[in-house]
Formats: structure tokens, C-alpha cells, sequence
């Protein structure tokens, strides 16, 4: 097995002639958006958009957590004052609604639009203003999720609304339609998302990148939006139903008029357990990204990983029902699904096994963005056995719904998604702002992170033990609860602080950090090709790929020149300067097409905006208000479809 | 090194914490068959996960030091084939499959149909439950009375929304489900008096909905049937005699029912034997006559979102009822 000896960091590209200048002034012309305020509702930049929802889904991981620390307030002691019941109830649902579908799907998502056109050497995204619709329809939906606050009526119904809870009968408001409509909402968005991420991956690879030299990160979005195409429509499905029994009095979860609200359960889990692994999968993929990097070598068992993780997409949509254990299923079905629930660790336990096998032999560089690996790695572990705890049936009957399987699911999407997420954010925000940022202070905030995290999270297994269950907004004194409760809440205000501290460090970074070099931390795909931050335009002549770790194997980079045919035109810089990019073969990369990238619109916008008139409509029940959502976004995308990106 | 002491050191922490809680309704201290099963099952699984949690922490914890340490941290005997073989398949399937025949065999021993079992139907309200002990037409609310050592079968259903029924000492959860009757079966081996919780989140109150079993030797429980077979007598005093009248005619008997008078209501506890139960609301005081009257008085002030409304009475009649509802035993 041989292994990749690493070159130096480059030196950063000047243009340093005039001819240079010149070209690059051009290219500004051709790929700059328009300056201002109307620039930024037009750009279809994967950069720009990938930055935008990374930042704006770091402001609701920054919300959920405020509203999860003063639940914790509220339950450091027993018969807590700081927080009423319809109050907690409101916090918990929206605090783990925000943190699935308005912080970990989408600032994956964000980080798979910046980097998988980069690290397959092409100059965007395959449909560039649907990417840009996608991020749109995500802001609106955040914000219209969180305007229920404003009126007073967040949902209440916990993340999984189960019905009937959650039917007109038991929750009259408009709560419920927030949560309902907000979760069709943002449905659209990650779809439309994935679709863009399959064709970018299997149309756009630059030459020479086959299959078989695909970053693991690349493979993970891939496995990632395959999960979503199928996954997604099903919760979309189960939220529609619901807001069809609440909205149009149809009765599919009403069980008094032959309705089941088993039916919803099994909707919701077949869509809710896996995304546990559609955001599980991008993060192991930043994982097997960034460990080689700092163990100064290849990744261990590239194939192996690869096989693991389609694998975990498709045993994934194999265990739903094991949220169901407690529900009555006979018990011949619940042991399959127990049986399944255990064999998905094999796969977790393969890409485990071949991560420690490239620090093992490979020498380990204790980076910030390396602790947060190491600190994934430990907590995923915890993670992963408690994982398999509740897959065994007897078991799971005791501790689901208690706070064991809080425990154990914080440390699966808090620990082995958010740690990744932060491990990411230290290894490519030089890239993306084109500053470094503060080792020192990195380091305090790893560690702040994860004694924190241990404290808040790891005393919950007890607390299950000990008969608490989830979701209660107080507790009576003199049931051994108090003092784990007291740590659990201290922990999580320790946590919190760590996470500012990586606040701080990136605000610092922004004016103080050292200005970053093309590749700072000799890493080998190909994004770090690019200029720090890189320019509109990717590259300006496309890589021509030879390897798997094209920047340790192949230096200087090899680029291709533009040629007369079809998708070689726009190989070279003249390609840049049409505002093209090729297409290529799905299997080999060989080129094909050429691809016009559209210019700036306010379409994608437009087309949101008439698509939130719409759901606002919905919600307040004023069918004027739907016609014009649907004016609105049928002008939008008439439009549209009547402009193809060439002109 | 010092992650794994800290993790160690917070598991046998955590582990004496557990076993010294007897306070606490901990399923690690179990006193009942299903809930004796799974402890053990979780005392197998601790073993096997401290063990692996140790040896692979381990592992990580050495391949970042190692490459570190030596100057030639590349040179190693184990290939990288040899790690994902044997951490990643082999030494898995055979936990997993040690786990899955445990899971199998004791799944099949577990919530098995009885021949002759004491039935006992238990309903989930918003937010408290609704007991009725089969063939006795016996009703209560928030506590069960069971026997030790005899199966028991109890039929879960729900009216409403959707409960799970739990008391970590004796068994694990099972869902109420509206349009369903799910049975849990198992048998209490030690007497004692037991806290059960809704463990489904089911609207405001969740959080105040739990109830208690009281689990007796077969004569005891035989004896409190018999006694509570019937209505209860009269009220013996004039005070509780004037409170039963107030009772009567203002709404209380709307919606609870106290057996052998006219009190029918169904929409609220059953008040039958109130003054024998511990605790008022599901859960929210201790059933004093001070608490009893304040929460006649003014119950959503102690439970927000509680059904039943705050019913303003004088004085008089408040000492009055307070004194018929302590009389119900």
C-alpha cells in the first residue's frame, strides 16, 4: 500500500503580467455580480450561496441553542419557575425542529454547494439559479417558522408532531400549521438541493476525475442526496396529510372515523431515521476529507468507505420502525427491525476502523480542525455503542422516550454531526473568507466544546436510567434527578460558551487572522487549487485530473486548453471567459457538452417569494392570498423556463 | 490517556449514582419480571460496551500519539486492511450477533399471554389515568393496586391522544394509542410502592401525568379488593355529609363519578377512594386537605391547562368537601 508523500503548501498565483491583468479584468466582466443590494438578491455564485447558507444556518444553530439553554435553565432544579409548560413545550419542539431542518440539513447543504463544484474542478453548480431558489426557499422558511414567535403561536407539538396531538381536536391554533407548513416548506428546498448536487456530480466532473478518483466527500453528498430523493417526499407526505386533516378536515391520522395515527409514525420515521444518516453522511465525509490531511497520507481503505456509505443509504431506510419498539407492532416485525438496527453498525464500524487506521499509520498533526476529528471520533464512538443499546429490543422498551435516548441521540447529532461541522468550518473558512483563523483560540474553544458537551450530555444516559422521561417541563424534587440535572445544565452553558468562542475566533479572523494561502494546510483536492478566497470563476482553465489526491500527486496541476468540439471549447480559459464549463461522461469525465452557466436573476427570488405567499396563504387561510403566491410565482417561473441561461 | 480516565471515572461515578439512588424509580433497580430482564441485559451490554469503548478509545487515542512519538510513525505490522477486517466486521458481527440472540431470546420470553392472569384495564386522559380492575367494578385513578408473584395483563387504550405507560421498576413502556388496545404482561416480584409516568408526549401537562402502583402480596391485595368491592359508606361526620351535598349540586359530579352515589361524571377522576391516594393533579402536590382545597379552588394555577376549571366556593363549603373527599377511602 503505497503511501502519498505530501508536497509543500504552494505559493500563492499573482497575475504578474499585463496580459494576465487583463484576462482577469475580463473574467471580473463576465462572472462579477451586479454591485449592491441588487447584486446580492440575483448572484447564482455556488460560492456566495454555499457561504450564505452556511452563515444563516449557523444564526439558528446559534437561536436553537439559546432556546435549549433556557430549558436547561429551567430544569436545573426541580420545580423550576423560568419557563411555564406551554412555553418548555414550545421550546423544545421548535429547538429540535430548528436544529434539523434549519441547521444541520441546510449548513450541510451550504457546505456541499461551496465545495463539490470545487473539488470536482468545475466552475458551478449544474443548475446554477435552482441552486440559488433552494437557498431562498430555505431563508423564507426559517423566517416564517420563526415569525410564529411574533404572533405568539410557535408550534407546540414536539419536532415529530405526532397525531392526534396534533390534530385540530388537541391543537387548535395555528401552531401546528407553523411547524406543518414550515416542514413542506424547507422539503422543497433540500430536494431541489439534492437533485442539483446528483447531476453536478454525474455532468460536471472535470476530466479524468472517473469515478474511482471522486473525493469521499464527493461520494458522501452523493449517498446524502440519493437519501433525500427518497426520504424527503415522505415527511413532505406526512406533513401535507397532516395539514390536510388540519387545514381541509380530511381525516387520514383521525383513528374515531377509521384514520391511523400509526400511519403517520410510520411516514415520519421512514423519513425520520434516515436523516439521522443523511446528516450523519456529509459529516463522515469531511471527516475522511480532512483526517488524511493531518495524518499526512491517504485515506485507509478508499473502497471500503465508499461501499460503507452506500451501504448506510440503503440499510438506513431498513430500521424506522425501532422508533416504534414502545407502539404495540407485533413482535415478529420489531425483531427484524432490531436485526437491522444492529447490522447498520457494521458499516460505521468499517469507516471507524479504516479513520484510525490512517492516523495509525500515518503521523498525526494536532490542527484545531484535527482535535475536532479526535473529538468526533471519541463522542461518535459513545454514540455508536448507545446506538446499538437501543436497537436491542427489551432494552429500548425501558429507555426510549427517557433521557437516555436524549443522551444517546446528542451524542449522534450534537457530537458526530456539530463537532464535523466545526472541524469543517476551522479547515475551510481560510478558503472561503481567505483568513486563517486563531489557532489558539480554537483550540480553547475545542475544549471548552467538548467538556462541555461530555458534562451536558453524558449524565442524561443516568438521568434515563433513573426513570426521567423527555420532554417534561419540570420534575418534583427527591427522585435522585437534582444534582445530574444541575450538571446536565451547567455542561450545556460550558458547551455554549465553547461554541461563542468560535464565534469570536471567526469575527477576529474577519480583519486580524493572517491571510490565507491557497492551500494552507497541503491538502489534495482540488479546491484548494484556487486562490484564497477563490475566484468567481473557480478555474480559469479546468484541471485535468490523474489522481485521487490530484494536489499531492500531480505538481504543478496539469490544466486543459480550450479546443474546437463539443465541451472542449470550454475546457481552457476561453471557456471562462464564455461563462462555460464542460460537461462530462457520467462514468469516465470525458468531455461532452458545453454548458452555459446562466448569468445573475432575480428569478430563483422571485420564484421563492411567490411559493412563501403561498404557504402564507395556507396558513392564514385566505385563498386571495394563494392566488397571488401563485401569480407571483408563476410570472417567476414562466420566466424561467422562457430564459435559458445563455441569454 | 486522560479522556479515558475522565470516562471511566464518570462511568463508575454514574454506576454508583445508580445503585445507590433508591429514591429514584430507576429501571436499574427493578422489581418487577420485565424490568429484571432488561437490567440484565443492560448489565451484559455495559460489560461488552466498556470494553470496546476502552480498547478503541484506546486505539485512537495511540494512533495519534504514535506517529507523533517515533520519527517513523509510518512504519506499523498492522495494515490498514488488517484494522478494517477485524475492528470494522469481524469483532462487530460477533458483539452484534451475541446481542441479537439475546435480543431474540428474551424478546420471546418477554409480554407472553398467561393462562389465568389478573386484568386490570388502564386508560390515558389529559392528563391522569383512569384504572378499572376487571370483574370487580372497582374504579380508581392514578394508582394501580397489583399483587406480587401473579401475571398481570393490563389493557392500555386512550380515548384522546397518545400516552405510554411506564414504571421503570417493573416493565418498559408501552404506548396508549387511540383506535387500539395494546396489553402489557408481566408480574411484580417485590411489594413496594411504585412510580409510573407518561412517557409519550401527550400536550401541556405531560410532564404531570404519573401515577403510582402499589404492589402487595396476593392476601393483601385480595383484602384491598374486598374492600373496596363496594361503595364507600356514608360520610360519617355532618361536615362530610354537607360536603357531599355540595359536591352533588354544584359541577363536581359533571364530571367525576364517585361510586354508589349519584356522581357518574367520566370526564375526570374517578373520586371513589380519593382520600387514600397520596398525590392530587397526576402528580403536581401531596394530598393534603390544605393542597386538596387549594386545588378545588383553583386547579390550573397548579397545573396550567388542566381540564378542570378553578371553582370558587366559600369557605364553609370548601371545609365541607375537603372533608367528604378525605373521607373516600
Amino acid at each position: 500500500m503505497a503511501t502519498t508523500e505530501v508536497p509543500p503548501p504552494s505559493v500563492p498565483v499573482h497575475p504578474d503580467d499585463a496580459a494576465d491583468h487583463e484576462r482577469h479584468e475580463q473574467l471580473e466582466a463576465v462572472w462579477g455580480d451586479p454591485p449592491g443590494i441588487l447584486g446580492f438578491f440575483k448572484t447564482v455564485d455556488h460560492k456566495r450561496i454555499g457561504i450564505r447558507y452556511i452563515y444563516t444556518s449557523f444564526i439558528f444553530f446559534f437561536i436553537a441553542g439559546l432556546l435549549a439553554l433556557v430549558m436547561r435553565a429551567q430544569l436545573a432544579q426541580p420545580n423550576g419557575t423560568v419557563l411555564g409548560p406551554q412555553s418548555y413545550n414550545e421550546f423544545f419542539t421548535m429547538h429540535g425542529t430548528t436544529m434539523i431542518f434549519l441547521f444541520n440539513t441546510p449548513v450541510l447543504a451550504g457546505f456541499g454547494n461551496y465545495l463539490l463544484p470545487m473539488q470536482i474542478g468545475t466552475r458551478d453548480m449544474a443548475f446554477p439559479r435552482l441552486n440559488a431558489f433552494s437557498f431562498w426557499i430555505f431563508v423564507l422558511s426559517g423566517i416564517f417558522l420563526y415569525s410564529s414567535f411574533v404572533f405568539g403561536k410557535a408550534p407546540d407539538g414536539g419536532w415529530f408532531a405526532y397525531t392526534p396531538l396534533t390534530d385540530r381536536v388537541y391543537s387548535g391554533g395555528v401552531n401546528l400549521d407553523f411547524w406543518g407548513l414550515a416542514v413542506i416548506f424547507t422539503g422543497i428546498s433540500t430536494t431541489v438541493g439534492a437533485i442539483n448536487f446528483l447531476v453536478t456530480t454525474f455532468k460536471l466532473r472535470a476530466p479524468g476525475m472517473t469515478l474511482n478518483r471522486l473525493p469521499i466527500y464527493v461520494w458522501s453528498m452523493v449517498v446524502f442526496s440519493f437519501m433525500v430523493l427518497f426520504a424527503v417526499p415522505v415527511v413532505t407526505t406526512a406533513a401535507g396529510l397532516l395539514e390536510l386533516d388540519r387545514l381541509f378536515g380530511t381525516q387520514f391520522f383521525v383513528p374515531a372515523h377509521g384514520g391511523s395515527t400509526l400511519l403517520y409514525q410510520h411516514l415520519f420515521w421512514f423519513w425520520g431515521h434516515p436523516e439521522v444518516y443523511i446528516l450523519f453522511v456529509p459529516a463522515t465525509g469531511m471527516v475522511s476529507l480532512i483526517i488524511p490531511v493531518f495524518a499526512r497520507r491517504a485515506l485507509a481503505g478508499y473502497i471500503w468507505i465508499v461501499t460503507a456509505l452506500v451501504a448506510v443509504g440503503f440499510i438506513s431506510f431498513g430500521v424506522w420502525v425501532h422508533h416504534m419498539f414502545a407502539t404495540g407492532v407485533p413482535s415478529l416485525a420489531m425483531s427484524f427491525f432490531s436485526a437491522a438496527s444492529l447490522i447498520i453498525t457494521i458499516p460505521s464500524g468499517i469507516q471507524f476502523f479504516a479513520w484510525i487506521a490512517t492516523m495509525w499509520r500515518g503521523v498525526v498533526k494536532l490542527t484545531t480542525p484535527m482535535l475536532f476529528m479526535i473529538g468526533f471520533l471519541l463522542i461518535f464512538l459513545l454514540g455508536g455503542i448507545s446506538g446499538v443499546m437501543v436497537s436491542v429490543l427489551p432494552f429500548d422498551w425501558q429507555v426510549t422516550d427517557s433521557y437516555f435516548v436524549v443522551a444517546h441521540f446528542h451524542y449522534v447529532l450534537n457530537g458526530a454531526v456539530v463537532f464535523p461541522i466545526f472541524g469543517a468550518l476551522y479547515f475551510w473558512l481560510p478558503k472561503m473568507t481567505g483568513r486563517m483563523l486563531s489557532e489558539r483560540l480554537g483550540r480553547w474553544s475545542f475544549w471548552t466544546m467538548f467538556i462541555g458537551f461530555n458534562l451536558a450530555f453524558f449524565p442524561m444516559h443516568i438521568l434515563g436510567f433513573l426513570g426521567m422521561p423527555r420532554r417534561i417541563y419540570t420534575y418534583p424534587g427527591g427522585l435522585g434527578w437534582d444534582t445530574l440535572n444541575l450538571i446536565v445544565s451547567i455542561g450545556s452553558l460550558v458547551f455554549a460558551l465553547g461554541t461563542l468562542l468560535t464565534l469570536i475566533n471567526f469575527f477576529w479572523s474577519r480583519t486580524r487572522g493572517e491571510h490565507a494561502l491557497p492551500n494552507p494546510w497541503s491538502a489534495d483536492t482540488l479546491e484548494w487549487a484556487t486562490t484564497s478566497p477563490p475566484p468567481d470563476w473557480n478555474f480559469e482553465a479546468i484541471p485535468l485530473v490523474e489522481s485521487r489526491h490530484p494536489l499531492w500527486d500531480q505538481q504543478p496541476l496539469p490544466v486543459c486548453a480550450s479546443e474546437p468540439g463539443p465541451g472542449l471549447e470550454a475546457l481552457g480559459p476561453e471557456g471562462a471567459l464564455a461563462r462555460t464549463t464542460p460537461f462530462t461522461t457520467g462514468l469516465r469525465a470525458e468531455p461532452a457538452d458545453t454548458m452555459h452557466i446562466p448569468e445573475a436573476t432575480y428569478l430563483p427570488f422571485i420564484l421563492a417569494v411567490g411559493v412563501a405567499v403561498i404557504i402564507v396563504g395556507l396558513l392564514i387561510d385566505a385563498v386571495l392570498v394563494g392566488v397571488l403566491g401563485l401569480a407571483i410565482g408563476g410570472v417567476g417561473l414562466l420566466r424561467w423556463a422562457w430564459r435559458t441561461g445563455e441569454h | 490517556m486522560i479522556r479515558r480516565a475522565a470516562t471511566w471515572t464518570l462511568v463508575v461515578v454514574g454506576t454508583t449514582l445508580v445503585l445507590s439512588a433508591c429514591s429514584s424509580p430507576s429501571m436499574l433497580d427493578p422489581k418487577g419480571t420485565e424490568a429484571r430482564s432488561v437490567a440484565r441485559i443492560w448489565w451484559l451490554m455495559f460489560g461488552l460496551a466498556a470494553g470496546v469503548y476502552l480498547v478503541v478509545g484506546g486505539f485512537i487515542l495511540v494512533a495519534v500519539m504514535r506517529g507523533r512519538r517515533t520519527s517513523d510513525g509510518r512504519s506499523s505490522r498492522i495494515s490498514d486492511h488488517a484494522f478494517v477486517w477485524l475492528g470494522g466486521i469481524v469483532v462487530p458481527i460477533v458483539i452484534l450477533f451475541v446481542l441479537g440472540v439475546v435480543t431474540v431470546n428474551t424478546t420471546a420470553a418477554l409480554r407472553r399471554p398467561d393462562a389465568d392472569p389478573l386484568r386490570i384495564q388502564v386508560e390515558g386522559k389529559r392528563w391522569w389515568w383512569a384504572v378499572s380492575y376487571t370483574g370487580t367494578g372497582i374504579t380508581s385513578a392514578g394508582e394501580i393496586h397489583l399483587p406480587t408473584g401473579r401475571p398481570i395483563e393490563i389493557t392500555l387504550t386512550s380515548d384522546n391522544v397518545i400516552h405510554s405507560f411506564w414504571v421503570p421498576q417493573l416493565a418498559g413502556k408501552l404506548d396508549v394509542i387511540p383506535g387500539q388496545r395494546n396489553v402489557l404482561r408481566f408480574k411484580i416480584t417485590h411489594p413496594g410502592d411504585y412510580r409510573g409516568e407518561c412517557a409519550e408526549f401527550c400536550g401541556i401537562q405531560h410532564a404531570n401525568m404519573n401515577f403510582r402502583v402499589v404492589a402487595e402480596s396476593p392476601g393483601l391485595y385480595e383484602r384491598w379488593v374486598s374492600q373496596h368491592r363496594n361503595a364507600p359508606i356514608e360520610p360519617a361526620s355532618d361536615v362530610a355529609a354537607s360536603g357531599e351535598h355540595v359536591f352533588q349540586s354544584q359541577s363536581c359530579a359533571g364530571c367525576h363519578a364517585v361510586r354508589g352515589t349519584q356522581a357518574h361524571g367520566t370526564l375526570g377522576p374517578d373520586l371513589t377512594d380519593i382520600g387514600a391516594r397520596p398525590l392530587l393533579g397526576g402528580g403536581v402536590m401531596t394530598n393534603t386537605p390544605a393542597n386538596l382545597a387549594r386545588w378545588i379552588n383553583d386547579a390550573p394555577k397548579y397545573k396550567p391547562g388542566v381540564l378542570m376549571p378553578a371553582i370558587h366556593l366559600s369557605t364553609s363549603q370548601t371545609k365541607s368537601i375537603v372533608a367528604y373527599l378525605e373521607s373516600l377511602k
